[in-house]
């Protein structure tokens, strides 16, 4: 199964404070972990939300809210992509992570990411059918 | 934490630290089977204790250390058997000695090192094939006994004495705990290839069962192809490998039909493709082909399957470029099945008639007298002729050749169009 681990944003990665050279040389060596692991999939670090935007819906209407945004806890500041097992394994990978910012606390959050075979037991081969007969009569004919 | 908890995050460890355990206790005891028993006593440790006590801060390094008393009490009885059979001599003695004396500097050094000299152990040409996949599991992948049964449909005790005859055969043979060298490596780097394709395609293109795939056994092959392209990142088939496994793996998804049924590549859903997956894949094909050299064949095949990948749409795929990978591939490897994939590309690049041509060439090739991908394609071709009732018999023979029970489904049933078709009034022409 597949995780994302999501490493919060703070008011340091917010204001676009550069990680020191020690925290990235760590995160180096836990990122080569991973990979001679076999695990990682993808790693990404995020620039802060003054760089980014949001488009708000609204019934039809659509609006853009250009970034910075407030509650940093609740921005994403980066995440990998894992190819684990179980969530215990995943458990086990984050906390040999170095701590992505040692002098305030932080979390990093965990989420198993959907794959097909998760519809498994609710998906079955009839609503499968039922979905596609559905799908059939909603393709224009010709 | 529950104990149900805890066990499930032993296992975890366990799954991330094993492999690396078990290669550098081999390293010290110069024999994995032994090895692999105290990073089990270990494990059996852990299962004791850290219900009651917590699982500690650094569980590898617990793992670690506890097997290490392990080791080092069974050198020191060793030892002393040693040295009432005095006929061994000093030599073997001392040898002893200075390994418990420096077992702690040792079992720090290069865990890649010790890694890789566990997968070219796993993988000795003195195991069968049977063993070497078993092994490798068992050992690398971290896979429990039952676990590795369950994949490959096998009682547990069967794959239990597969691997108990596994470490006897390697002990007897004294093999040594090392990686090759030289002239040496290539054939043996060639086998450990071999077993993690093995091990993928069983999950892949599953050759029994009630299932059309078994994706753990392909993520498990994945995670064992994209460890050894860490330990040997200059091998450009190792990442050929990889690269075709990223590839074929990101079509899972796709490959089953709503009531589990084997969908074809070119019937595929490519929005349904894992293109993670493809990007990873096209990366390791990038990795294999800027190392140079003369192309292998695996580095050839994912060269075919990132055609496919790159293609948006079936009408897209590049089969002119095809057809000349597969006869780069013919001429490296000949074999009836690569021929056999070669009629098919020809057939897409030229027509089914020259495709057709090829097929006819295999008919009295002994290895394919029992692969039902013969009269499969035989059959597809025929029935894009328009020869539906030579097709029918085709596709018929096919699926009582086929061992899977889906893909022997989806064969009947387009043997059962191809009557239909016979038995419709021929169309007029407009």
């Amino acid at each position: 199964m597949r995780f994302m681990v999501i490493v919060k944003a703070n008011k340091d990665s917010e204001a676009g404070v550069i990680p020191s050279e020690k925290l990235l040389a760590d995160m180096g060596k836990y990122n080569e972990e991973l990979a001679k692991a076999g695990v990682l999939l993808a790693a990404e670090g995020l620039q802060s939300s003054s760089k980014g935007a949001r488009v708000r819906f609204s019934g039809s209407k659509r609006t853009v809210i250009d970034g910075p945004f407030t509650e940093a806890k609740e921005l994403v500041a980066g995440f990998w992509l894992l190819q684990l097992k179980s969530k215990e394994e995943a458990i086990e990978w984050v906390k040999r992570c170095p701590n992505p910012f040692p002098d305030e606390e932080s979390e990093i959050e965990i989420r198993q990411v959907f794959e097909t075979s998760d519809f498994g037991a609710e998906f079955t081969p009839e609503l499968r059918k039922q979905e596609e007969r559905i799908r059939a009569q909603m393709t224009p004919k010709k | 934490m529950t104990a149900a908890d805890t066990h499930r995050a032993i296992e975890a460890v366990w799954r991330i630290e094993s492999a690396r355990l078990i290669a550098g206790l081999a390293r010290m005891v110069r024999d994995v089977g032994l090895a692999e028993e105290m990073a089990q006593d270990a494990l059996v440790s852990a299962l004791e204790r850290w219900p009651e006590s917590g699982i500690p801060d650094n569980p590898g390094a617990w793992l670690m250390a506890t097997a290490k008393h392990r080791a080092i009490d069974v050198l020191r009885r060793n030892r002393r058997v040693e040295r009432k059979h005095e006929e061994l001599g000093h030599e073997v003695e001392a040898r002893r000695e200075a390994a418990v004396d420096h077992l702690d500097d040792a079992i720090d050094d290069d865990v890649g090192d010790d890694l890789l000299r566990l997968v070219f152990t796993c993988c000795h040409p003195v195991l069968s094939s049977d063993a070497r996949v078993a092994l490798t599991l068992r050992l690398l992948g971290g896979l429990s006994t039952e676990e590795i049964a369950r994949a490959f449909l096998v009682p547990e005790p069967t794959i239990a004495q597969r691997i108990v005859r596994a470490k006897r055969t390697l002990a007897e043979a004294r093999v040594p705990f090392e990686a090759p060298r030289g002239p040496e490596l290539a054939p043996r780097l060639a086998s450990v290839l071999e077993v993690i394709y093995l091990i993928f395609n069983e999950g892949y293109a599953a050759t029994s069962g009630g299932d059309w795939t078994r994706p753990a056994l392909c993520e498990d092959a994945l995670r064992l192809g994209r460890i050894l392209a860490e330990l040997v990142p200059k091998e450009p088939e190792v990442h050929g490998l990889v690269a075709l496994m990223e590839i074929q793996a990101s079509r899972l998804g796709a490959r089953i039909g709503p009531s589990g049924e084997p969908v074809l590549l070119l019937d595929q859903d490519r929005g349904r493709w894992d293109h993670v997956l493809i990007q990873r894949g096209l990366a390791a094909l990038e990795r294999a082909q800027a190392t140079g050299g003369v192309p292998g064949p695996y580095l050839i095949q994912a060269a075919i399957a990132a055609c496919h990948a790159r293609a948006r749409t079936p009408a897209e795929t590049d089969w002119a470029r095809i057809t000349g990978l597969y006869d780069q591939l013919a001429q490296l490897m000949p074999s009836p099945i690569v021929e056999l994939n070669r009629a098919v590309a020809v057939a897409m690049a030229f027509g089914p008639e020259a495709g057709l041509a090829i097929v006819d060439t295999l008919i009295s090739e002994p290895a394919l007298a029992s692969y039902h991908l013969l009269p499969s394609v035989r059959g597809d071709l025929l029935q894009k002729l328009g020869r539906f009732d030579e097709a029918r018999v085709e596709l018929e023979r096919a699926a009582a050749l086929a061992r899977n029970t889906r893909e022997r489904a989806l064969l009947l049933e387009r043997a059962a169009g191809c009557a239909r078709e016979s038995a419709r009034p021929p169309r007029r022409e407009a």
